[in-house]
């Protein structure tokens, strides 16, 4: 049994037993003080991030293997109940495994994959996270589904509240891209647009948070379980492999939470005997004008000083991430290394995916395939070895990028002649 | 020299649920002192052991985080709104 601070507020009265499902406490990562399940997420003690901690039973390869084709087949080790599978939800997950040879040839890579998240339900990886913040936050009787986001969680919480048939409020900065706002308003959610950058809506969210009663603001007030959700990319990865570890892995970095909830998801496997133990190199990506963590890290520091965010790559730009201290934590204890590129770089790489393997990424995309290219180039990545990178979103949400770098290679009148005399010269 | 204090749910059990107080100080660093004196314990949440602020609590005098304008001697304007806030983010 957990020890639970007498200081903390008591889990909200009519939970029902199983609600989160093999998850038994929560506990602060900076101090180790432990909390109920319930929807707290900064510790009382000091402001530390809460994480969800388990008592697993025995789960083995074939009791997943005959589970849905979804983030659900992994339930046992989500804070989610049992009987997930009845409820409304977008069911995300079990994005496919792109064996990318061809970009591994580019990069002069042996065994390279591309773990796809553009095809989740609304195009991104948020859509894991969103699913198990629903969860919980029905599990907690709270009824609005909220965010602030820098859009590919927008439009994830938005579809996930539409499906379950509950109310959701999004805030987003004003200068968000045209195709994020419209994805998210599509589903007639409460879509507000601040006039701000990400870190403004964050600190009006969390102000937000603390007044009212009833909301799940997933990446705040729940958060704790909101966040891993991101453990199933770890868990994926490691199935389409055929219960194995990558060797080596670049991720992109904005919060930080994807890339830690990557190591523990690959920590649980091992520790359940799911897959053989073996090192994992953990690599980090950011955009140049917004790398805080590339900076601390640089600098030898485990602490993160904020920034002001200037990046295309928008779903990145956290000034303030609030896990940095941990990625820090994990690129240091797996040998890995977070590095950054500047916008041309994410551009040339966005459209580099695009050609050699018909994967359209959006800008965190190419900051991530832009990082893996650097970090081969500096003799951080093993050529030799098996590496997976992970593409986070859907370019389609992100065209002002490369809409300036691509385009027709002519325009013409619809006469074969045209063409003919365009085609002779273009091949010529 | 007076300032809106906001302070966020987990640091109400130090202000009897008050969820804005009131404090006296020209600095960041004068607002806790002031705080401290009239709602004990409640520096010792959002400054660590060696005077610094701690890894995981945001604090704003208006709009700007006080990591950008100089940290706890950011001056603080008369009337001014100081927020307290855990730092999560992600999004």
């Amino acid at each position: 049994m957990t020890a639970v601070l007498d200081t903390q507020v008591p889990p909200p009265a009519g939970v029902r037993a199983g609600a989160f499902g093999n998850a038994t406490h929560l506990a602060c990562r900076a101090c180790g003080a432990q909390s109920p399940l319930g929807p707290f997420y900064a510790c009382m003690e000091c402001f530390g991030p809460l994480e969800v901690g388990y008592d697993f039973p025995k789960i083995t390869r074939a009791e997943i293997e005959s589970g849905p084709k979804s983030i659900w087949r992994y339930a046992p080790l989500l804070p989610v109940p049992a009987d997930i599978g009845t409820f409304r939800s977008t069911d995300p997950g079990f994005t496919r495994l792109v064996d990318a040879g061809n970009l591994a040839a580019d990069l002069g890579l042996r065994k390279l994959h591309v773990k796809d998240d553009s095809g989740n339900p609304t195009h991104s990886f948020k859509d894991r996270v969103v699913a198990v913040a629903l969860s919980a936050a029905r599990e907690l009787g709270l009824t609005v589904l909220a965010c602030p986001s820098t859009g590919n969680l927008a439009n994830a919480v938005a579809a996930a509240a539409a499906r379950a048939g509950i109310r959701s409020v999004v805030m987003v900065p004003s200068n968000l891209e045209q195709q994020k706002i419209i994805a998210s308003a599509v589903y007639d959610t409460t879509l507000i647009a601040v006039e701000g950058n990400y870190d403004d809506v964050n600190k009006l969210a969390s102000e937000i948070a603390g007044e009212e009663e009833g909301w799940a603001f997933v990446n705040v007030n729940v958060r704790p379980y909101y966040a891993e959700g991101s453990k199933t990319l770890a868990f994926e990865i490691a199935e389409q492999l055929g219960w194995r570890l990558p060797d080596q892995m670049v991720i992109p970095v904005a919060s930080g939470s994807q890339l830690t909830k990557i190591d523990k998801g690959f920590a649980e496997l091992v520790k359940l005997g799911l897959v053989e133990d073996k090192p994992v190199k953990i690599f980090g990506a950011q955009a140049t004008g917004c790398s805080p963590i590339v900076q601390a890290y640089e600098a030898g520091h485990d602490v993160v000083a904020p920034v002001r965010p200037n990046t295309i790559a928008k779903s990145l730009a956290i000034g303030n991430p609030a896990d940095g201290p941990y990625v820090l934590d994990v690129v240091r204890r797996t040998g890995g290394r977070i590095a950054d590129v500047d916008d041309e770089t994410v551009v040339q790489n966005i459209i580099r995916l695009a050609r050699t393997e018909g994967i359209f990424g959006e800008t965190a995309g190419g900051v991530t395939l832009g990082v893996t290219a650097r970090l081969i180039a500096e003799g951080d990545l093993d050529p030799d070895a098996e590496t997976v990178i992970i593409n986070s979103g859907d370019g389609l949400k992100t065209l002002d990028a490369v809409s300036g770098h691509v385009g027709p290679k002519t325009t013409i009148p619809p006469r074969y002649e045209a063409f003919l005399d365009f085609w002779k010269g273009y091949t010529a | 020299m007076s300032a809106q204090v906001r302070i966020p749910t987990i640091l109400r059990t130090f202000t009897g649920g008050q969820n804005e107080v009131e404090a006296s100080g020209d600095t960041v660093a004068h607002v806790l002192e002031s705080l401290d004196a009239d709602y004990p314990g409640l520096k010792a949440r959002i400054v660590d052991d060696n005077g610094a602020l701690r890894r995981f609590v945001n604090v704003y005098v208006g709009d700007d985080d006080v990591r950008f304008i100089g940290g706890l001697a950011a001056e603080v304007p008369d009337g001014g709104k100081i927020s307290i806030i855990p730092a999560v983010a992600g999004g």
